[in-house]
């Protein structure tokens, strides 16, 4: 594209419509992968059922985590509106200086998870209160301060009408003065326009007279809503102009303030002078904290047994670990797990029977012969196959129906195995999330996390656990064996025989009575007592301090100790059962996504080493058959930054330029093919040095080197060892 | 016994209701309608009036004007930020809404002066038109010519009329380096104990005395006096904490005459008061809610209060490290973070200029590099230095925890400040089982 212009100069082309190329459908992604038959399609609309479900299940529980903080917020806010109503004549009113009622929102440190938040706070404000309700973010306020503030301000509730009139085609609407060429942008404008729209409103509300009073009060004069997102990141100077300004209409104008509060509340002090927040009327909200959030959406996504797709420990704990060490946002957590989605279903052919029972059994029906060799090739499969009796083997590695029936089996069994686990795992962390010093974690999560890595029951941390939860005092096991039960019984629908359910319940019913009196599990010991002041000559005296000392030694249980004892080992039992990690699962490749490498690399990117994987092994983003080379050398055909940054590593401190020269001219000398021994060979000419000079300075671009004062003709090296 | 304002020109009896309701500044309100004169007379170019908040400035000025019905505009910078927006609210104010539609699109002063002029020629003043603009220290920050245009506005559209500028700071401060034509400085002073005494009992609760409504206001004052002085902001506590003061009265436990009774039962509550709702910890809607409880016991959670912040795990650390940063002598990291430092003597260590504690001088400016580097000796494990710890330093500094040094647009080598402060950061790194005192120069 040209120009006629004669200077230099940045100029905009829009791109041009038509020739846009149509963005490839993503379900084309899923069929390429593999050219015939691989059930792209199935596994594609399996991936994004799962999805949609998994968006759905985030949203319903944002919104009910959510739920109880903006209705707190609602609440305040009908209040405030029904008192600016109700402004009376009254002396404290009088006297009482105007404050802007203002709602501090705390909602934690993610701050890209807000949105949401406010999202479904203007909707609600929308819906039931105001039809005024205006969210500002600072970015946009930048740049002109102030003005922009309320530019953004007018335009958006003017906005509001234009809309508003669009929708109701109420002849008295046209009353209102169209928006003036140039509205002032100042908040006398507002107060003018919204007398004009308030007067229309009660004007059409009033003539069907089919209201009830409150309820017509707070549609006559809705509030102006304005909610700032991220309080901390607005200029101090324009809120508080602002505030001032507002306070000075607060008469005529029934505004309301939000300010979304990422810090702490104390900000708002920081922020703002005395002079300013005596203008206030601040009332706090706090938000859930964002572990708890996170601790629901696991509990909702991952430790169930609806969703087929699973993550295993490794890949989880990158989440997580995302989670609490960089970003605290559950959003990205989700968004995490979605790329683990894709990869899964776009990367594992088998995942086509990764998906609700019926279906799953039905697609294991139709797997071609290609899939079955791929099937035979699992590993999980293999060990299940050399575990089995010689003519199974065969019949497994050579008759296709044969392995489809056994997969339809070992697919029911994955399902079964899923159900009893999360049963159990939850079963247990009841148990295990109030001991002391916590041995197996204080959330399900870490539960769940080390029972994925390996046998849970073979660790020290559960060796403790029952230790302590032997020791426990009487009340307080029978108060956790009853969260047990509890727990237990909510998981109706798992596989856990019922009739060992039935046998611990009776045990707990039994051990609760004589947990509750501890007295009379001390009586065994009162009758040896009596004897021992009956027996009062010295041999029978002697005789039964021995038997005492006898009995003491094994220690006769009491029935409480011995069904503690009993309840005990039964749950060690079921543990043992039902908590083995998936990995022993055959098929269980199908589930589980494991590449926890690929997430970390996507999610966690590391700049700094893409750099230097990109200088010292050009191949792997060139990927030219040429810069192949060992590891540690760099092909004399490399682009020259390549070749410059392999010598700079053999450099110290600081750089002589020349003999860097030097060296490179050698190396591409090398490139060129020309005769080691003739005259020219390492040469400097014009071109080299100009390339040599380019590569130095994109070096120091990228922050390798720096031009030092300390020696002439050198340059520092800034990076040291190879990470 | 309020003095009698007196100017010729002006009804009698509208002096008379000006002098009642500019209590205690009758002084001031003379000498302005003296500098004033009669409607029609020329007056002073310029009038500066300056005092604290809440000392009547605007309350005199615009009671004098709408009370005499003299023509006026009467604007406050705040609300004109910018000069189109003041020119035009002037013209609206003085001539109508033609008026403003004259000005340009964006109006400089010469337009201004050019439409106000021919709007003049229309309307010839019969009286002295007055344009009073209220916080006119931020008229400093708006164009240059501005300030001393306005000043001689008579001058410029040769016409009658009086700019009056109201400030909370003193002439001094706004005198531009050109020079300019001086107005004439009018000071409004501080309202005394007995002044305020006077203002607020003026509006007594008219279900009560007002010799009982004054004895409260005494004791308000007594308590509130020593740190508020504001008008306005002594009148909303008078009114937040009346009702408590009448509590016995409406229960029956004491009379109007019991004083000393009243006094020891309302004492500790305006104490209370003016350490949570004066400072706006609690809101005044929280504290009256409170007064009806009648819970005093369970006392309200502060704004104050609730200063935990959660951050995630490295933040916390790159926190930390930017208060070390922050706070050290970039000279000492040496012997703090490496684990062989060699001999650094004791008495070289500690220089003689250092001796003044770092955290009465407050936070230093330091360079990324050293943030980074300090980071990755505090934190226990290996991190790798991946985008999103960098994006944490930017998402700390809108949080306001950290503050970017220097212009947004200089990319290389930026420089922060911490900007939390001590118990903030023991909180912090108390949370991650960090001992930072060991780390910190000044407490070495």
């Amino acid at each position: 594209m040209t120009t006629s212009s004669v200077s230099k100069g940045c100029f905009v082309f829009k791109p041009d419509l038509k020739k846009r190329k149509r963005t490839v459908d993503i379900e084309e992604y899923f069929v390429d992968a593999d050219d015939d038959c691989s059930y792209g399609r199935e596994r594609f609309s399996i991936c994004r059922s799962l999805w949609e479900k998994i968006k759905t299940d985030t949203e319903i529980l944002q919104d009910e985590l959510n739920k109880k903080i903006l209705d707190s917020l609602l609440e305040f806010i009908k209040k405030c509106t029904s008192s600016f109503q109700c402004r009376s004549d009254e002396w404290s009113c009088l006297m009482r200086a105007s404050e802007i009622p203002t709602a501090a929102l705390v909602l934690g440190v993610n701050v890209p998870d807000h949105d949401m938040t406010f999202q479904s706070l203007s909707d609600l404000l929308q819906e039931s209160v105001t039809p005024f309700a205006v969210s500002v973010q600072a970015k946009e306020c930048s740049g002109m301060p102030k003005s922009n503030l309320m530019q953004k301000l007018l335009e958006r509730l003017m906005g509001v009408r234009v809309t508003e009139e669009e929708y109701e085609e109420d002849p008295s609407l046209s009353g209102v003065p169209l928006q003036q060429k140039r509205v002032s942008c100042s908040i006398g404008a507002l107060c003018q326009w919204y007398k004009a729209v308030t007067n229309v409103r009660k004007h059409i509300k009033f003539s069907p007279g089919k209201y009830c009073s409150l309820e017509n009060d707070v549609l006559q004069c809705p509030p102006i809503v304005v909610i700032f997102k991220d309080f901390e990141a607005f200029n101090p100077h324009v809120l508080q102009d602002f505030i001032f300004i507002c306070s000075r209409y607060i008469q005529e104008l029934p505004l309301l303030l939000v300010f979304g509060i990422a810090t702490s509340p104390c900000t708002i002090q920081h922020m703002l002078p005395h002079s300013v927040s005596s203008l206030l009327c601040i009332e706090l909200f706090q938000s859930l904290s964002c572990t708890q959030h996170l601790a629901t959406v696991i509990d909702k996504l991952i430790l169930t047994a609806e969703f087929p797709f699973k993550l295993s420990g490794k890949v989880l704990q990158v989440l997580v670990n995302i989670f609490l060490y960089h970003d605290f946002s559950v959003r990205n957590f989700v968004k995490g797990l979605q790329l683990a989605l894709l990869e899964h279903f776009h990367s594992q052919p088998l995942s086509v029977l990764c998906c609700k029972k019926k279906h799953a059994l039905l697609n294991a029906q139709k797997l071609s012969h290609q899939h079955l060799e791929m099937l035979r090739q699992l590993p999980s499969f293999m060990r299940y196959v050399e575990a089995q009796e010689p003519q199974e083997q065969v019949q497994l590695l050579t008759s296709d129906k044969y392995v489809k029936e056994v997969c339809q089996k070992l697919l029911k069994d994955i399902r079964k195995y899923h159900k009893n686990y999360y049963c159990i795992l939850r079963c247990l962390s009841s148990l295990t999330s109030s001991l002391p010093k916590y041995p197996l974690g204080k959330h399900i999560r870490e539960l769940h996390m080390s029972c994925l890595e390996r046998n849970i029951w073979e660790t020290n941390e559960y060796e403790s656990a029952i230790q302590l939860l032997r020791l426990l005092a009487k009340d307080e096991l029978v108060a956790t064996l009853k969260k047990f039960v509890f727990v237990l019984s909510q998981y109706l629908y798992s596989t856990i025989p019922f009739n060992a359910r039935i046998w611990f319940w009776n045990k707990y019913t039994m051990l609760c009575p004589l947990g509750m009196h501890v007295e009379d599990v001390s009586e065994g010991i009162t009758p040896l007592g009596k004897d021992l002041q009956k027996k009062t000559d010295l041999f029978h005296l002697q005789k039964t301090l021995l038997e005492m000392k006898g009995s003491r030694r094994t220690k006769k249980m009491t029935p409480f100790e011995m069904l503690k004892n009993e309840a005990l080992d039964f749950i060690d039992c079921f543990v043992r059962s039902h908590l083995s990690p998936p990995e022993l699962q055959p098929l269980h490749e199908v589930c589980y996504y494991s590449s926890s490498g690929f997430l970390r690399q996507h999610l966690n990117a590391t700049p700094r080493t893409s750099i230097q994987t990109a200088l010292s092994q050009p191949f792997y983003y060139l990927q030219n058959e040429n810069l192949k080379t060992d590891a540690g050398t760099v092909s004399s055909s490399a682009p020259d930054i390549c070749i410059v940054y392999k010598l700079h590593l053999e450099c110290g401190r600081l750089i002589n330029l020349y003999d860097w020269l030097e060296a490179y001219a050698t190396v591409v000398s090398g490139a060129e093919g020309k005769d080691p021994d003739s005259e020219e060979y390492g040469k400097v000419d014009e071109l080299k040095h100009a390339r040599f000079i380019k590569a130095v300075s994109e070096l120091e671009f990228l922050g390798f080197v720096k031009s030092t004062k300390q020696k002439t003709d050198h340059v520092a090296r800034l990076t040291w060892g190879g990470c | 016994m309020p003095a009698v304002l007196q100017c010729p020109g002006y009804p009698e009896a509208k002096l008379r209701c000006l002098a009642e309701s500019l209590q205690c500044r009758e002084v001031q309100a003379s000498t302005l309608l003296a500098l004033m004169g009669e409607p029609q007379q020329y007056s002073y170019p310029s009038v500066f009036i300056y005092g604290h908040r809440a000392t009547g400035k605007s309350h005199v000025v615009l009671a004098l004007l709408t009370e005499l019905e003299l023509p006026h505009a009467a604007m406050s910078c705040v609300e004109c930020f910018s000069r189109g927006l003041l020119f035009e609210q002037v013209l609206m104010a003085l001539f109508g809404p033609e008026a403003a539609a004259l000005l340009p699109r964006c109006a400089s002063f010469s337009d201004f002066v050019r439409v106000y002029r021919q709007m003049c020629a229309q309307e010839p003043a019969d009286q002295t038109r007055y344009i009073v603009l209220e916080r006119a220290e931020l008229l400093r920050n708006m164009e240059a010519n501005l300030l001393p245009g306005l000043l001689r506005l008579q001058e410029l559209v040769d016409d009658n009329v009086t700019v009056i500028l109201l400030s909370e700071i003193v002439w001094d401060k706004f005198r531009p380096s050109t020079g300019c034509f001086e107005p004439l400085l009018l000071h409004f002073p501080d309202y005394t104990k007995a002044e305020l005494q006077q203002i607020l009992s003026r509006h007594s609760h008219p279900s009560y005395t007002p010799e009982l409504y004054s004895s409260y206001i005494n004791i308000l004052l007594g308590v509130f006096y020593s740190v508020c002085r504001d008008l306005r902001e002594l009148r909303h506590l008078a009114a937040l904490n009346f009702t408590k003061f009448c509590e016995p009265l409406e229960k029956g436990e004491a009379q109007e005459s019991d004083t000393h009774k009243l006094w020891r039962r309302v004492e500790p509550h305006l104490k209370r008061a003016m350490q949570t709702v004066y400072l706006r910890e609690v809101s005044s809607v929280q504290w009256e809610q409170q007064q009806m409880d009648e819970k005093e016991a369970t006392a309200l959670r502060g704004l104050s209060a609730h200063a935990h912040v959660e951050l995630p795990y490295y933040s916390k650390f790159l926190l930390i490290a930017a208060y070390l940063a922050s706070y050290n002598p970039a000279r000492t990291d040496r012997r703090f973070f490496l684990k062989h430092h060699g001999k650094i003597k004791k008495t070289n260590f500690l220089k003689k200029h250092e001796k003044t504690s770092n955290h009465l001088l407050g936070p230093k400016p330091f360079p990324l590099d050293r943030l980074l580097a300090i980071f990755y000796s505090v934190v226990d494990s290996r991190v790798a230095p991946t985008a999103s710890i960098f994006s944490q330093i930017s998402s700390l500094v809108t949080l306001q925890l950290l503050t970017h040094i220097g212009h947004d647009d200089q990319l290389d080598t930026p420089k922060y400040k911490c900007a939390v402060s001590l118990d903030f950061i023991f909180a912090i790194s108390r949370t991650v089982n960090f001992d930072i005192v060991r780390y910190l120069y000044d407490f070495l």
